[in-house]
């Protein structure tokens, strides 16, 4: 059995950017995911923005790391090849008590380290954007706060952690801990048991369930928190700019947000609601009711035709008390060394802003594991750089032509609303990590996410896949086993109970 | 390879091709289909229903039959033909920008362009449905494509929301492949598709329609479980007490169509609010001079031979178009409307044609009238110009009346028309 030295449980975006940070030592990493695609969970659902640092209470780990992050992403975005705007962000206010609440944002992102952050007049919000409420009256502008694609973070990062050495296992759920005593010598699998020296909790919402296996913390656990969401199409309606406008906090959260999205389009939402199950990813009627609501008092003239995709995403909300001392917070992040185990690091109740906070999160274990004595010594050859591959859309014309030149895959679009090429497809099949289910193609490329939602490439996609994959188009998934679109060919017999 | 062509049509089903070929028999020399997909004929070849060429030939035939007597046609007549080519950009000074494996992009010139993209169907999110996102959920047409042209069945149990046309086909389909189509339901009060294929499709086979019904949830984490139904009142509200869960591995949506238009959408072209679809008047030219379009594009019809009979009017007015030296400026009038009536199209109305020839109006109602109706076409001073009966009016069901050519010294002086609709 090969021995590793960190094995990572989850493939969300967490647990990804630490195994890509640490790919660049001298360590035997495994990274272990239960789902069929890394980044299927949490990863896959939020709101997709890079929180400027204002929000968290200061003292927090949700602050510290917020901090530590929001300046990588630049640097970041570069190296892994994938899209990054930092637009900066707006907390609209429409009212005057809203404006006090806007002043003491605004002392707290200082105390977080901002450097720009400004309160702004109703007529330059106007200004900035003309479709805003008549009943503005003022807002927090923040330059540093923007926009990320939180599927491509994740592959990217994945990716790259994959190019550097670390072992990736899909559809491979945790299901205990090897023990040897008090010491963590492994975990069990379905897919066989696995050694390791350091186990890395970054489970999202099951990390309470993940570190109970071993005892630890048995008074934390993780209310999964749902949020819904819509995406509007972006040849109707888009703000006047890229920008995240965010209404003014209250006691509830921090509202329901109007963004643009990388892609072009506009995203709103999300609300809040707790739900009993860990996979209720239930889109309610009375959900979108919330959302809309709350987006019109943003934005008034939005229009539901527009409305091409709903969904909804969870939030691993935990309870876990901020140690700061003097401060007084329940649900910070876990990010330590477990106590009364050897070889637990817990990555847990990371909910907002976890997306932003992940590369701050994972230069935090490093530190954690030096603590620990681990001596961490740099690979000579670690290459940080993940080349992005070419999306046909961004391309101009002339570029366009030089792609399909060179690789007539190119010229044959298979998904007509958002313009991906079969060779976008293929290339993601065959990618580092490859992507073998239709939603870890839509995640990476965006085939089927416009305003036909997968009408016309569905079968198209399935019979590329089947193709690729040597595999009947019976054995093409959505997501993995138990997800299958097809049953039969249409001549086969079947029994069917009437 | 030729770059240059008197009239550029952009999709091959059956407003294209007649496009095509009528723009071929009115003197284009150099007419080209551009397809995106493999071969000509566009959705109807996964129409593999009858009932299709009763109006034009008088005939009950399949939709790849229908479509092979026009591919025939046009390849005879000498349709130039680009398929597995996809349109990425036009302008309004009329070219065109397309993408294939074996051309790679190309520019190309018309001199008159004819938009025949059709329609695409309404998914899960525009109409708000709540639920999961199991594999499982599918808009008709991507059912019917996997069954008919595929060969694989993407379900063993079905409900099917909505009673357009297509999804009755595929109820119907579905069962003759052996599956267990256990509802249709309309959240409508009434039947949205046609009457004919209620008949032919869920009564013949025992399939229960329930109306004024709709999806309250989709239940399944990976592939859909069951799905919850709801009876809803006239404002759709949901009725509590009135849920049914059915079990079930697949729901079929089949609730609306819309025009394809993100490519007119790029060069501008006016679009009509009601049908979604593009403007244009009687000769079916768009706002952008030069750019016709033929048929789903326009609006949504009933029948396949009426987007034939669209398509040789729009091909018509291209080869004219194209072989013009001078671009005459006409004032149109303008065809609106009136209570009652959901839209008319054409929008527009060329006060010449009339001197040649009928003018021909398709339209819908907003709600069902179950008794005798009258229709008019009057102008602004309320003169009749146009008359027409029927037994009902129905929202699923268009009407066609006509102009003749007695009402063209009134059309002249017209500032507008307006269609009305009244119980008789």
């Amino acid at each position: 059995m090969k021995e590793y030295d960190i094995i990572i449980i989850g493939g969300g975006v967490v647990g990804c950017m630490t195994a890509r940070f640490l790919s660049q030592y001298q360590l035997y990493i495994l990274l272990i995911e239960k789902e069929a695609d890394i980044g299927s969970a949490t990863s896959s659902a939020n709101s997709a923005v890079m929180h400027a640092g204002y929000d968290a209470l200061p003292g927090t780990l949700k602050a510290k790391t917020n901090a530590i992050s929001s300046p990588l992403w630049d640097q970041i975005s570069r190296e892994l090849g994938f899209d990054f705007s930092r637009c900066g962000d707006y907390v609209v206010a429409v009212n005057d008590e809203q404006l006090e609440t806007l002043q003491k944002l605004k002392q707290q992102g200082i105390d977080n380290g901002i450097k720009e952050i400004s309160l702004i007049s109703a007529k330059q919000m106007r200004e900035h954007e003309p479709m805003i409420s008549e009943n503005v009256t003022g807002a927090l502008y923040v330059p540093s706060g923007g926009i990320l694609d939180t599927f491509a973070v994740t592959v990217a990062a994945a990716e790259n952690a994959v190019m550097n050495g670390v072992d990736l296992l899909l559809e491979t759920p945790f299901l205990d801990f090897l023990m040897d005593g008090s010491k963590i010598v492994g975990v069990h699998t379905p897919k066989g048991d696995f050694k390791g020296r350091w186990v890395i909790n970054a489970a999202g919402l099951y990390a309470d369930e993940v570190m109970h296996k071993a005892n630890v913390h048995p008074e934390f656990y993780i209310r999964p928190r749902r949020g819904e969401y819509v995406i509007l199409d972006k040849v109707d309606y888009n703000l006047s700019r890229q920008t995240v406008l965010f209404p003014t906090p209250t006691d509830k959260g921090k509202g329901i947000l109007v963004a643009s999205t990388l892609h072009g389009n506009t995203l709103i939402g999300p609300n809040s609601n707790f739900v009993e199950t860990k996979n209720d990813k239930t889109f309610t009627k009375e959900g979108f009711d919330e959302i809309w609501e709350g987006a019109l008092k943003l934005i008034p003239n939005l229009n539901r035709r527009h409305i091409i995709a709903s969904f909804s995403g969870l939030r691993a909300h935990g309870n876990a008390p901020c140690l700061t001392p003097g401060v007084d917070y329940i649900s910070d992040f876990i990010i330590e060394i477990a106590e009364g185990v050897e070889g637990l690091i817990n990555l847990a109740g990371i909910e907002s802003p976890g997306l932003t906070s992940s590369p701050g999160i994972a230069l935090m274990v490093i530190d954690l594991l030096k603590e620990a004595g681990e001596s961490l010594t740099p690979k000579a050859n670690w290459n940080p750089i993940r080349p992005a591959r070419p999306v046909f859309r961004h391309l101009s014309m002339p570029e366009r032509k030089a792609l399909v030149d060179k690789d007539p895959h190119y010229g044959r679009v298979i998904c007509r609303c958002e313009t991906v090429t079969e060779g976008e497809i293929l290339a993601e099949i065959h990618a580092p990590i490859p992507a073998i289910t239709y939603d870890a193609i839509k995640r990476r490329t965006w085939t089927g996410t416009g305003r036909c939602q997968g009408g016309f490439d569905m079968p198209r996609v399935v019979k590329i896949l089947s193709d690729e994959l040597n595999l009947p188009p019976e054995k093409i998934t959505k997501k993995g086993s138990d997800s299958p679109f097809l049953y039969r060919r249409t001549k086969d017999l079947e029994e069917v109970e009437s | 390879m030729k770059k240059n062509f008197d009239v550029i049509i952009i999709g091959s089903g059956p407003g294209g091709l007649a496009a095509a070929i009528n723009a071929k028999k009115h003197g284009a020399a150099d007419v080209l289909i551009i397809e995106r997909d493999l071969e000509l004929g566009g959705i109807l070849l996964q129409c593999i229903h009858n009932g299709f060429g009763v109006e034009i030939f008088n005939k009950d035939m399949p939709g790849p039959s229908y479509a092979q007597h026009f591919i025939e046609e046009s390849l005879g007549l000498g349709v130039q033909v680009m398929l597995d080519t996809m349109v990425l950009d036009i302008t309004a000074d009329l070219k065109v920008t397309a993408i294939s494996k074996r051309t790679s992009l190309i520019d190309l010139q018309a001199k008159a362009i004819v938009l025949a993209m059709g329609c695409r169907e309404r998914t899960r999110s525009q109409i708000l449905l709540p639920g999961t996102r199991p594999a499982g959920v599918y808009t008709a047409g991507t059912a019917q494509r996997w069954v008919n042209i595929e060969g694989y069945m993407p379900g063993k149990r079905f409900v099917i929301l909505g009673s357009g046309d297509i999804g009755m086909i595929m109820a119907r389909r579905l069962t003759l492949e052996g599956a267990k189509v256990e509802r249709v339901l309309e959240i409508m009060p009434y039947l949205t598709g046609l009457t004919r294929n209620y008949v032919q499709c869920l009564m013949d086979y025992d399939i229960t329609l329930q109306k004024s019904r709709t999806v309250k949830n989709i239940l399944g984490v990976n592939r859909v479980e069951a799905i919850e139904t709801v009876a809803v009142d006239e404002k759709w509200n949901h009725i509590k007490g009135s849920e049914e869960i059915i079990p079930c591995d697949t729901l079929l949506l089949s609730v609306g169509l819309i025009p394809e238009n993100e490519l007119s959408k790029k060069v501008g072209v006016a679009l009509d609010p009601i049908t979604g679809g593009l403007i244009v008047d009687d000769r079916f030219m768009t706002s952008v001079p030069g750019i016709f379009a033929a048929g789903n594009v326009v609006h949504v019809y009933d029948l396949v031979d009426w987007v034939t009979e669209a398509g040789f009017v729009a091909g018509r007015g291209a080869a004219l178009y194209a072989q013009r030296s001078e671009k005459e400026k006409v004032s149109k009038i303008p065809l609106k409307a009136g209570e009652a009536i959901r839209y008319v199209v054409p929008q527009f109305i060329n006060p010449d044609s009339l001197r040649t020839e009928i003018i021909r109006l398709q339209m819908r109602v907003s709600a069902p009238i179950e008794e005798r109706v009258r229709l008019t076409v009057e102008d602004d001073q309320n003169n009749v110009l146009a008359k027409k009966a029927e037994p009902y009016a129905r929202p699923g069901e268009i009407i066609t009346m006509e102009i003749k050519q007695d009402a063209f010294d009134a059309v002249q002086k017209a500032a507008f028309l307006k269609v009305n609709v009244s119980k008789r």
